[in-house]
């Protein structure tokens, strides 16, 4: 359970360019669920995720994570949260170019001080559920959209992370890829995990691997409508 | 969960990604090693030929005692040798000959000195190994051999020609390389040396603690003297390469290289590509910390690389070779050079020494520009 | 199981191997100083007998030739303060002795 309490986000305080990004948020995240952010760019999604996954901290406000206060906490805290807690999916899907794909799998369990033939063991597990085995030598910029999108999913869920952080998953990907990876979200989530996507994309708002839809404009949260 | 794994795991990603950048790395390498090679070259030979003076000159005649004139090196009375030897505690005094002859037809200079055991065997010498013989055909300048006769003009302008009935050995060419040594007649009618008057003086004491008191007592007696030790000359060898010599502006300049290249690397080292890497890495979960150890690991890869491949370059150049590069630096205006290798005086002193004025200002240097980007926001990644 | 040989295990071998090699180095320079004892021995005996006290590295002027022999005055033939203009110069500095303020 992620709680979330007037959270407020300014950037560049105090300069000509300030800019609030979130206006006083609240929100309450069930575990073993998918939610949405949804909102046009520009609305806040992706300061909220970056918040929700400890990359950031809020101006002001609380953020808890179960019963673990997680905003005063110092950054080398706030990594080993983002380590061990959550499984980032970047929009840019953000893959390092020039190493092999099992590498890129492997990245975030580096710090951990696991030994290796584990790591590998795991990488090739994932990387043979998500098809991608026979690419694991492969440098990533030889990748196709799908296998860069299954290899970025890999690695996210390489340290066994509880949460799924997914920023605008299908905003390179025609609409079989799309709903390819929704399938694959929902079986993670059927496998006990929290995912948490920000997306605009209608394929992902009308996916029924959606368990609910949080709407944001402008910094706030949109009200539920009564009908839905 | 163990921190030598995680260290290898660092290590694993670091040659990773040092291995996407091959030909950047391999000019740094490149350059940094011709900077190592010169600085361990200058400090292998430096050493080496300060050793070694040390262990040849310490056979130098304990002390030397010369006569001053306005100013000038002159000749001593061999009444003052008789003198000297007189002071209590001298054992012998042996009256030296010597003096420099330029050979207009080499362009070089030579040192001529007096060997008694040439006394009587007039128009015969025993040379240096390096001395030179000009060809009379060929034009051409060759290392003289036994038997030849070397062509030296007297005051008077006559040409002596000198019979070479040995040559020093060959080993001994750093001190040897320019001697002629003739008989004591020859040497006065080179020269026109007055009877009776000698270059300078060589003594032997009966026991080393009383030098200086003796020296005291030299000047005393004859105070246009100047005696000079034996640790007068060991010192001048200590000093013989110091800190503004031509051998430590080679390497002032390599270290100013070295500066250029490290400020070359870190201005295009920390390209938006890598920033954005290192935001990467923060945002799935590596600690500012995991970044400036792959940094670490990146600039000990790099610096040990280049330090091995110096060292067994500078090693080679002095000491298996003949130090080619500093040639032109040491024989200046010089006709001749001595033909020597240096003993490798090296230990691991001086290794460790290199190795912590190369590698660690740049495993430092390179670290400390990472800092700064290694404490973005991981949410960087997020906005980009 | 892929990827026994790990390259931080390659790094591990190669940093050892630099270690041998500096190492044989060192043991190389030993071997070398050994065999060339008696010939310095030799050498030593060289000077001594001729009663040297110079190296003939710098034969271009008297004071570069024998410069522990070298009067107060020849370093500085032209001034005091002039700059060498024999090249070795550069790299040797007038003796010690002479440039105490006591002299001897």
């Amino acid at each position: 359970m992620i709680t979330l309490s007037n959270i407020r986000k300014v950037y560049n305080a105090g300069r000509p360019n300030e800019f609030t990004a979130i206006r006083d948020v609240s929100l309450e995240l069930e575990p073993n669920k998918t939610t949405v952010l949804k909102g046009p760019s520009g609305s806040g999604k992706t300061t909220l995720l970056s918040m929700l996954g400890c990359m950031t901290r809020p101006t002001a406000g609380r953020i808890l994570l179960g019963q673990r206060e997680i905003t005063s906490l110092p950054e080398k805290f706030l990594a080993e949260i983002r380590r061990s807690t959550f499984g980032f999916i970047f929009q840019q899907l953000n893959l390092i170019r020039g190493i092999t794909v099992l590498e890129n799998v492997m990245l975030p369990a580096y710090p951990t001080g696991e030994r290796r033939s584990e790591v590998v063991a795991r990488a090739m597990a994932l990387l043979d559920l998500c098809n991608l085995s026979h690419k694991a030598e492969a440098r990533v910029e030889w990748l196709s959209g799908g296998e860069a999108q299954r290899a970025a999913i890999a690695r996210a869920l390489i340290n066994g992370p509880a949460i799924i952080i997914c920023d605008e998953p299908t905003a390179h990907l025609d609409t079989a890829l799309s709903l390819e990876f929704m399938e694959t979200m929902k079986r993670l989530r059927d496998d006990g995990k929290t995912i948490l996507i920000a997306s605009h994309d209608p394929l992902v708002n009308d996916s029924d691997a959606v368990d609910r839809i949080v709407e944001i404009r402008d910094g706030r949260l949109v009200p539920p409508k009564a009908c839905a | 969960m163990s921190l030598i794994e995680k260290h290898r795991n660092i290590i694993d990603y670091t040659l990773s990604s040092l291995g996407r950048r091959k030909g950047k790395t391999f000019a740094v390498c490149l350059v940094y090693s011709f900077i190592i090679f010169l600085l361990a070259s200058v400090v292998f030979f430096t050493q080496a030929i300060k050793r070694e003076a040390d262990l040849l000159l310490r056979e130098a005649p304990e002390m030397t005692v010369q006569r001053l004139e306005a100013g000038r090196q002159t000749t001593v009375p061999a009444a003052y040798a008789d003198g000297i030897g007189r002071i209590r505690g001298v054992q012998s005094v042996q009256k030296r000959l010597w003096g420099y002859y330029f050979d207009s037809l080499t362009g070089a200079n030579y040192t001529v000195m007096v060997n008694a055991s040439l006394n009587g065997r007039e128009g015969q010498a025993i040379v240096g190994s390096g001395v030179l013989l000009r060809g009379a055909a060929e034009g051409e300048s060759r290392k003289i051999q036994a038997g030849d006769s070397l062509p030296v003009k007297t005051y008077r302008g006559e040409a002596l020609m000198l019979k070479v009935a040995g040559i020093l050995p060959f080993a001994s060419e750093l001190e040897t390389a320019d001697l002629i040594q003739v008989s004591e007649r020859d040497y006065r009618d080179i020269f026109n040396a007055e009877a009776g008057r000698y270059t300078d003086l060589a003594l032997q004491v009966r026991n080393r603690k009383e030098l200086a008191t003796i020296a005291t007592k030299i000047v005393r007696q004859y105070p246009d003297t100047r005696p000079i030790l034996r640790e007068d000359i060991l010192r001048t060898y200590d000093a013989i390469f110091d800190w503004r010599g031509g051998l430590s502006i080679m390497t002032m300049a390599g270290a100013l290289f070295a500066f250029i290249i490290l400020a070359w690397d870190k201005a295009t080292g920390l390209s938006a590509e890598e920033k954005k890497e290192i935001g990467i890495l923060k945002a799935i979960g590596w600690e500012t910390g995991d970044i400036l150890q792959v940094k670490f690991w990146e600039g000990v890869s790099v610096s040990l690389t280049s330090f091995s491949i110096g060292i067994f370059a500078a090693y080679l150049h002095v000491f298996v070779g003949s130090s080619l590069l500093f040639e032109p630096v040491l024989k200046g205006w010089s006709v001749l050079y001595p033909d020597f290798r240096l003993t490798p005086h090296i230990d691991a002193y001086q290794l460790v020494s290199l190795l912590f004025i190369t590698v660690l200002p740049y495993t430092v240097a390179t670290i400390i520009p990472s800092w700064r980007s290694a404490t973005i926001d991981p949410d960087s990644v997020m906005r980009a | 199981m892929r990827r026994l040989i790990r390259k931080s295990d390659i790094f591990l071998a190669y940093v050892l191997l630099q270690a041998a090699a500096l190492g044989l180095m060192l043991v190389d320079a030993a071997v070398r100083r050994s065999l060339a004892e008696p010939v310095l021995r030799q050498r030593a005996e060289v000077v001594r007998v001729l009663g040297l006290t110079d190296l003939a590295l710098f034969t271009e002027a008297r004071y570069t030739r024998n410069p522990s022999l070298a009067d107060r005055h020849s370093p500085f033939q032209e001034h005091p303060l002039s700059l060498e203009h024999f090249p070795s110069g550069s790299v040797v500095s007038p003796p010690s002795h002479l440039t105490l303020p006591a002299g001897r």
